[in-house]
C-alpha cells in the first residue's frame, strides 16, 4: 500500500465527487438546449451551469487527478518517502477552499462569465480570487514535485530518473508556465476591475494572455494519461515499453512545443497579427509529433505483450490481446478518441480551415472527444490502477469496470459526433437554446437530440465509476504488493543527461514563449486607447 | 537470449523508430508548407492586419457612427458593410449584399466581444471591443443566411441573431442608386 494514501485518496475523491456534480450539470445542458427538453425561462441558469461545468472540469477535476497521481509517482518511481506532507496537505486544503470560494458566485449567479473569463464581462471577484487559490494550490505540488526529484538525485548521482517520474515532472513544470498566462490576466487586468480600482479594460490583450494558457493547458491535462500510456499499460497487459528514450523525447518535446502555440486560438480575431498567427499555426503542427511518437511507441509496446502472450501474424496479434482487462479496454477507447480528435485538431489549427469551424459546435464537440474522451476515460483507467494500492483492497468486478468504459466511450462518440456535424453545419456554441421552429435551424434538431441522449449515456458512466470506487473502498482486504511502473524492453543503465534533466527544456519553452508571445504582448500593452469600459454581470 | 541477440534487437528497434519519426516530420513539415504556400499564393489567411478603435466613441464619429452602418457599392464595384454588435444584436440586423462581387465586411463591438458567423460559408470572425475586424467574402448563391453571434456575450447571447440577404446584382446596383447605405432590416 502507499504511504501517503490518505493524501492521494484525498485528491482521489474531490476530485472525482466534483466530477460527478460537473458531468450533471453537462447533461443536463446538453437536455436543456436540444428539441427534447423544453426552453428555459431564465436563460441566465444555462450559463451559470456552464461556468461551473467548465471551472470544474478545466481547473479543478484536471488539475487534482495529477497531483494525486504526481504523489503516488513520486512515492512509487522513486521509492522514497514523499518530502512535504504538511506542504503537500496545504496545497489541497487551498484547491478545496479555493472551489468552495469560485462555486458562490457562480451558483448566485455573480459569476457567469464562462470559465474562459471573457473580459470586458466582469464577475465577482470572489470567483477570480477562488481560481488564483486553486492554481497557487497546484503550484505547491510543483514545487513538492521538483524538490522530491532533487532529493532523489542526491541520493543516486547520474542515475537514469525513472521514466514515471520524469514525466511527472515535466508535466508539473508545462502546468506552472502555462498557468502563467492566465495568472497576468487574472491579476494585472481582471481582478483589479473586479475589485473596482480600475473600470477599463483591454478585451484583446486579455485575450492572448489567456491563450498562453488555454492551449497548453489541455497537454497538461494529457500528462498523466500519456504518463498511463506509457508506464502503467505495458505492465498491465504483461507487455515491456518498446523505448525508453522516445518516450522521454516525446515528454521533452510535450514541454518545449505545447507551450508557444496558443494563438491559433486567436486566427479569428482582430488583435493579432497574420505573422504571429502563421507561427503560432506550425508551431502546432509540431506538437503533433510527440503524439505520433507516442501512437508508435505504444502500439509497439502493446504488440509485444501479444507476443508475449502467443499471439502470431501481421495483425492476428490484435486477438491475442487480453481484452477483458480494463486497461487494455481503456487504452483501445482512448486510442480510438485520440485518433479521431487528433484529425479535428488539425482542422482547428490549420491557418485556412479554422474560419469554417471556429467557435461553432465543432469546437465543443472537438475537446470534450479529446479532454473528455481520449483524456479522461485513461483517468478511470489510473482510478483503477491505483486503488487497491490506496484502499488494500481489490476490486473485484471487471465486468462492471468493462461496462463502465464501454458505456463512457459509446456515450462519447454518441454526444461528440453529431456535435462536430452540426458544427459543420455553422451552429454557434454556448446557446441557452436554439429556434428549432426556424427552417435554416431545424435540420440540426436531429443530431442535438443524438448528443443530449449521448450526455445522458455519459452521466450513467459516470455514476457508476463512482459507485465502483466507493464500493472498493468496502471490499474483502487484500494485499496488492508495491506498485510499479512498466519497464522498458531495453531499460537504459545510463541516460544522456538532456534526457535525464529538464532544465535546458524549461529554458527552452520559456524562451520560445518571449519569442512567439512578447512581441504581440508588447505591441498590445503599449497600444494606446484599446481598453473598454468593463460590463458588469449580475450586478443589476 | 544472448547478448549479442539483445544488441542486434535494439539496433533493429532503434532502425523502426527512426524511420517512423522521419515520417512523422515529413507529414508535419507537408502540413506547414501547404498552409505557408496557400497563404501567400491564395492570399487565404485570417485578418493580417490590426486596427483599433474607441468603443465609447463610434457612436459619435468616425466609419461606425449610425449613418454609415451597412452595405455601400464603391466606385470599383465592390461592396463594403459595415456593421457593428452589441448586446443582443447586429446593426445593421439584416445585412443586404449583391451576389458573385467582392466584398469587405468591416465591423466591431460596441461592448463586450461578440462574433459574426454567416453559416454555410466560411465567413466567421470574432468582434472584440477596441479593434476593428475585417473580413473579404464572397457569395455565390442568392438567399437567405442566419448570421448568429458565435462567442458568449452574457445572458442575452442566444437571442443575438443576424441575417445576411444575397440579392442580384442589378437589384443590388438599382437599390444603391440613391446613395447611402443599404440594409435589409424591417423587409
Amino acid at each position: 500500500m502507499l504511504a501517503n494514501r490518505k493524501l492521494i485518496l484525498a485528491h482521489f475523491w474531490f476530485a472525482f465527487a466534483v466530477f460527478g456534480v460537473a458531468l450533471t450539470l453537462g447533461a443536463w445542458q446538453m437536455f436543456i438546449r436540444s428539441p427534447i427538453g423544453t426552453w428555459l425561462s431564465n436563460p441566465e441558469l444555462y450559463y451559470r451551469s456552464l461556468t461551473a461545468h467548465g471551472t470544474v472540469m478545466g481547473y479543478v477535476f484536471p488539475t487534482l487527478v495529477a497531483m494525486g497521481f504526481g504523489y503516488a509517482i513520486s512515492e512509487s518511481a522513486l521509492e522514497q518517502r514523499l518530502v512535504g506532507v504538511r506542504w503537500a496537505w496545504a496545497g489541497f486544503w487551498l484547491i478545496v477552499a479555493g472551489s468552495i470560494m469560485a462555486v458562490i458566485p457562480i451558483a448566485l449567479g455573480r459569476a457567469s462569465v464562462l470559465y474562459t473569463f471573457y473580459p470586458p464581462l466582469i464577475g465577482n471577484v470572489f470567483y477570480y480570487l477562488g481560481v488564483v487559490l486553486v492554481v497557487v494550490g497546484s503550484w505547491v505540488w510543483v514545487a513538492l514535485m521538483a524538490v522530491n526529484l532533487r532529493v532523489w538525485r542526491k541520493a543516486h548521482p547520474g542515475a537514469p530518473v525513472p521514466l514515471a517520474m520524469f514525466a511527472n515532472v515535466a508535466g508539473s513544470y508545462l502546468w506552472a508556465w502555462t498557468a502563467v498566462g492566465a495568472a497576468l490576466e487574472l491579476l494585472l487586468q481582471i481582478i483589479p476591475v473586479a475589485a473596482g480600482l480600475k473600470a477599463t479594460i483591454d478585451a484583446g490583450l486579455a485575450r492572448v494572455f489567456f491563450s498562453w494558457t488555454l492551449h497548453a493547458i489541455v497537454y497538461f491535462w494529457l500528462m498523466p494519461t500519456y504518463i498511463a500510456y506509457y508506464a502503467i499499460v505495458p505492465r498491465a497487459i504483461g507487455g515491456r515499453v518498446y523505448s525508453d528514450t522516445m518516450a522521454r523525447i516525446s515528454f521533452i518535446l510535450f514541454l518545449v512545443v505545447a507551450m508557444p502555440i496558443g494563438m491559433h486560438h486567436t486566427f479569428a480575431d482582430p488583435q493579432v497579427g497574420a505573422g504571429f498567427k502563421f507561427i503560432h499555426s506550425a508551431f502546432t503542427a509540431l506538437v503533433a509529433l510527440p503524439t505520433l511518437l507516442t501512437v508508435f511507441t505504444i502500439c509497439a509496446s502493446v504488440e509485444i505483450a501479444a507476443r508475449l502472450r502467443g499471439g502470431r501474424g501481421l495483425f492476428g496479434w490484435i486477438r491475442a490481446l487480453p481484452w477483458d482487462n480494463p486497461m487494455m479496454l481503456a487504452l483501445a477507447f482512448s486510442f480510438v478518441m485520440l485518433g479521431f480528435g487528433g484529425a479535428g485538431g488539425l482542422i482547428n489549427m490549420s491557418y485556412q480551415l479554422d474560419a469554417s469551424i471556429h467557435n461553432t459546435q465543432w469546437i465543443t464537440g472537438h475537446f470534450h472527444l479529446i479532454f473528455g474522451g481520449a483524456i479522461v476515460i485513461m483517468y478511470f483507467a489510473i482510478a483503477y490502477d491505483l486503488w487497491p494500492h490506496l484502499t488494500g483492497r481489490e476490486l473485484t468486478d471487471l465486468r462492471l469496470i468493462r461496462t463502465q468504459l464501454w458505456l463512457w466511450f459509446v456515450g462519447m462518440i454518441v454526444t461528440t459526433f453529431p456535435w462536430h456535424w452540426v458544427g459543420i453545419l455553422g451552429m454557434p456554441r454556448r446557446m441557452a437554446y436554439f429556434d428549432f421552429g426556424d427552417p435554416a435551424i431545424a435540420p440540426q434538431a436531429l443530431s442535438v437530440t443524438f448528443s443530449a441522449i449521448g450526455g445522458f449515456i455519459l452521466l450513467t458512466s459516470g455514476i457508476i465509476f463512482l459507485v465502483i470506487l466507493a464500493r472498493g473502498m468496502r471490499a474483502p482486504q487484500a494485499d496488492a504488493g508495491p506498485y510499479r511502473f512498466a519497464l522498458a524492453v531495453h531499460q537504459p543503465a545510463t541516460v544522456p543527461v538532456a534526457l535525464n534533466t529538464h532544465a535546458l527544456w524549461v529554458a527552452l519553452m520559456i524562451a520560445l514563449t518571449i519569442t512567439n508571445y512578447g512581441y504581440p504582448i508588447l505591441t498590445l500593452a503599449l497600444t494606446e486607447g484599446t481598453s473598454v469600459p468593463a460590463v458588469y454581470v449580475g450586478a443589476q | 537470449m544472448s547478448a549479442e541477440d539483445t544488441h542486434g534487437s535494439a539496433e533493429v528497434a532503434a532502425r523502426v523508430e527512426r524511420r517512423w519519426a522521419t515520417i512523422a516530420v515529413i507529414i508535419i513539415v507537408g502540413m506547414a508548407l501547404l498552409a505557408a504556400f496557400a497563404g501567400i499564393h491564395r492570399a487565404t489567411m485570417p485578418q493580417p492586419r490590426v486596427e483599433t478603435t474607441d468603443p465609447s466613441r463610434i457612436h459619435l464619429s468616425g466609419e461606425f457612427v449610425e449613418s454609415n452602418l451597412g452595405s455601400v457599392l464603391e466606385a470599383n464595384g465592390n461592396v463594403t458593410v459595415r456593421a457593428i454588435g452589441q448586446q443582443y444584436s447586429f446593426t445593421p440586423a439584416c445585412i443586404v449584399v449583391p451576389v458573385d462581387t467582392p466584398i469587405t465586411l468591416r465591423a466591431t463591438s460596441a461592448d463586450v466581444v461578440h462574433g459574426i458567423l454567416v453559416q454555410g460559408t466560411n465567413v466567421n470572425t470574432m468582434l472584440v471591443p477596441g479593434y476593428i475586424s475585417e473580413q473579404l467574402m464572397r457569395f455565390t448563391r442568392t438567399g437567405d443566411y442566419l448570421m448568429p453571434c458565435q462567442e458568449f456575450c452574457s445572458f442575452g447571447h442566444e437571442g443575438m441573431w443576424g441575417k445576411v440577404q444575397v440579392i442580384d446584382k442589378t437589384d443590388f446596383a438599382n437599390r444603391a442608386k440613391g446613395g447611402g447605405r443599404l440594409s435589409c432590416v424591417g423587409q
